[in-house]
């Protein structure tokens, strides 16, 4: 990685340089080694501050439609973060002559929050050793496998393969992750009893404190007014109520974002209370795999989703419930 | 002091919650927030925060304030009354503590919150010492000292044992109330406890940041600063780090309707969010850094100019939970001091 991140400053140095864009949207480093925040560099030497390491978690693409409104925007993109970006092409939230787009190599982000839950306190440092990490602490120094701290977003990670870009670092791309079991948590859901299910989903749901984070990381919730924001909805709640409304908040968006979600993972990630909200998303769209045919939002900036298209093949909504869901 | 085995704290949540309810930091789908106790849950020590803090029993995130009823041309209002029961609060840490005066001087000041006045009246807080404080913690910057967290009874936890102090009336007769199950002991043996916490504190990374470019009467000074351009824009604009923080105060009220019936409650609201103190005019924050900005002055600012407190405790949730790394440590050290490059 360090490799990389070398390269990257001095490309994107070259590319201020050369014209080629008037900044970079990258990760800054945070006040840790841990928490890297999503920035702009706006000069060649700024470009030189940026990171890229094993904690670049967030997902660059939405910041897109912003700040690449005006000028030549450079960014750098992960394997996941390309379909959220060809998502946005495709739903025109942002124009594609405005970016030039960096494909950078990952080989999964770590959660600094999975080695915490492994009792380690205190971290000062965390250096990848091949598959492992050196974690340091106040207390001491540990070894874990990279492995078990990876974000869940990688655990499951389906692509190391770039779906857009203009340039890649270092020049070899990746290939799908055919075997990814992200939908294996789905399926032991679907085999529970609707009682069961609804106590695992009452349990997550009732955590959530209506911070919103979920919502604003999603690079597929782009409405310039969310209706729960908007005090004329009838709807906007800032708070859960009751436990319905803690329910219908997660249920509507991710109703709202079927088709369109890529699968990036950015919700779950940005949970203060880890609910895994990916899992609402994941149902979605194996129901769509399942009922129009494999589908991937995002591999490409030009497809129709498969719920605002019309095909005479297209399932009818008697399917459901001939398949006899509980 | 008194003493109690700590594999014998459930004997003491027992006693305590015979009578009365017992909130404390429990785990729940695999967070660790403040719950109500009931007889078996563990209390696991080793947990430094919830992810809300303690603010969230005395203000509740949520809570109704009233109702209204409507039967054909009968319209009812049923307020709801504030607590009138005694509670006891456990596992407080010394920055929620700390949190908690902050949070004394908005909602105890004239007019006074029946609501929140109602739940300090009621409720005895014991405080735990942090045995084990995170590389994200920066409370002694706010002069606090995590192993004497203060509060109605403060605990220590020293080896095998958790040493009880009641510095209120109200920790004393709790303390009474369970004597059966403690032991005295001698004032000196949460020492050495307290001197290895203490070494710890001294290696914390943000243990020397410094606040001097803070306080009262900085408005003009920092209000127009460019670094707020670059700060803010980064940040999501959600409510991550207002929600967990133990003394955003800021709240909403609204009604919820369902058939004939309505309920006022009032709720946490977020700077952060577009239609925060919404007006006739609209919002006079129309922009994300002047939300952005809001926050920190307060914190920093606006608080110490009307109660001479800060009302960051640096409890450092909001650094562990921002989705996106942006927090008040970064802003603090933007606008400069010493050891803060």
């Amino acid at each position: 990685m360090q490799e990389i991140e070398k390269t990257l400053r001095s490309r994107c140095a070259e590319l201020i340089n050369n014209g080629t864009c008037d900044k970079v949207i990258a990760w800054d480093r945070g006040e840790f080694f841990y928490d890297n925040s999503p920035a702009t560099f706006a000069c060649a030497d700024c470009a030189q501050k940026l990171v890229y390491d094993c904690f670049c978690g967030a997902n660059l693409s939405k910041y897109l439609i912003q700040y690449a409104k005006e000028g030549k925007t450079a960014v750098l993109l992960k394997p996941c973060d390309t379909y959220s970006f060809n998502q946005l092409l495709t739903e025109h939230r942002i124009s594609r002559e405005n970016i030039y787009v960096i494909g950078v190599g990952c080989d999964g982000m770590v959660d600094i929050d999975k080695i915490r839950a492994m009792g380690i306190k205190g971290i000062t440092a965390v250096k990848e050793d091949g598959e492992d990490l050196v974690v340091s602490t106040l207390y001491g120094e540990k070894t874990v496998k990279k492995a078990d701290c990876l974000l869940e977003k990688c655990v499951s990670c389906k692509s190391k393969k770039h779906y857009v870009f203009d340039e890649l670092i270092p020049e070899a791309d990746g290939e799908d992750v055919k075997e990814n079991g992200r939908f294996d948590m789905v399926e032991k859901l679907e085999a529970m009893t609707a009682e069961e299910r609804f106590e695992f989903w009452q349990e997550q749901l009732s955590k959530c404190i209506r911070c919103n984070a979920c919502r604003n990381a999603c690079p597929a919730c782009t409405c310039r007014k969310c209706v729960f924001d908007n005090p004329h909805s009838g709807v906007a709640s800032k708070a859960n109520a009751d436990s319905f409304e803690e329910k219908m908040f997660h249920i509507v968006r991710a109703f709202h974002v079927a088709g369109r979600c890529t699968d990036c993972g950015e919700c779950s990630r940005v949970c203060p209370q880890n609910i895994p909200l990916h899992l609402l998303n994941r149902k979605f769209i194996k129901e769509i795999n399942e009922f129009y045919g494999e589908y991937q939002a995002g591999e490409t900036a030009d497809q129709r989703g498969p719920l605002v298209n019309y095909t005479t093949e297209d399932a009818e909504p008697t399917a459901v419930s001939d398949r006899g869901d509980n | 002091m008194k003493k109690l085995a700590v594999k014998d704290l459930n004997k003491f949540f027992d006693a305590i919650s015979a009578d009365q309810l017992l909130y404390m930091p429990l785990e729940k789908g695999g967070s660790v927030n403040y719950g109500i106790y009931s007889r078996g849950d563990k209390y696991d020590p080793t947990v430094l925060h919830t992810v809300k803090s303690v603010k969230d029993v005395f203000f509740p995130q949520c809570e109704s304030m009233a109702s209204f009823v409507t039967a054909g041309k009968k319209f009812e209002v049923a307020p709801i009354a504030p607590v009138d029961q005694s509670f006891t609060v456990f596992g407080v840490r010394a920055c929620d503590v700390r949190g908690m005066e902050a949070l004394d001087k908005v909602f105890l000041s004239d007019p006074v919150d029946s609501y929140y006045a109602a739940r300090r009246a009621h409720g005895t807080v014991i405080s735990v010492a942090c045995s084990a404080p995170e590389e994200t913690c920066f409370c002694t910057a706010f002069g606090i000292d995590p192993t004497n967290p203060g509060a109605d009874i403060q605990a220590v936890i020293a080896g095998e044992d958790i040493l009880f102090s009641a510095n209120t009336e109200k920790g004393i007769a709790l303390l009474d109330k369970v004597a059966d199950l403690l032991s005295d002991t001698d004032d000196s043996a949460a020492d050495d406890a307290k001197a290895s916490i203490k070494e710890i504190l001294n290696k914390l990374p943000l243990a020397d940041i410094d606040l001097s470019a803070w306080g009262e009467g900085k408005t003009e000074e920092l209000f127009d600063r460019p670094e707020w351009d670059e700060l803010c824009k980064s940040c999501l604009g959600c409510g991550t780090c207002t929600y967990v923080c133990p003394t955003c105060q800021c709240y909403d009220i609204r009604d919820y309707k369902v058939g004939d019936k309505t309920t006022r409650y009032r709720c946490w609201d977020s700077c952060m969010y577009s239609d925060f103190t919404m007006a006739a005019h609209g919002t006079n924050r129309p922009d994300k850094k002047q939300r952005f900005r809001q926050r920190f002055m307060h914190k920093l600012v606006y608080f110490p100019d009307r109660y001479g407190m800060f009302s960051c405790v640096g409890c450092g949730r909001c650094v562990a939970k921002c989705p996106v790394s942006m927090n008040i440590v970064k802003v603090i050290k933007a606008m400069g001091g010493k050891n803060n490059g």
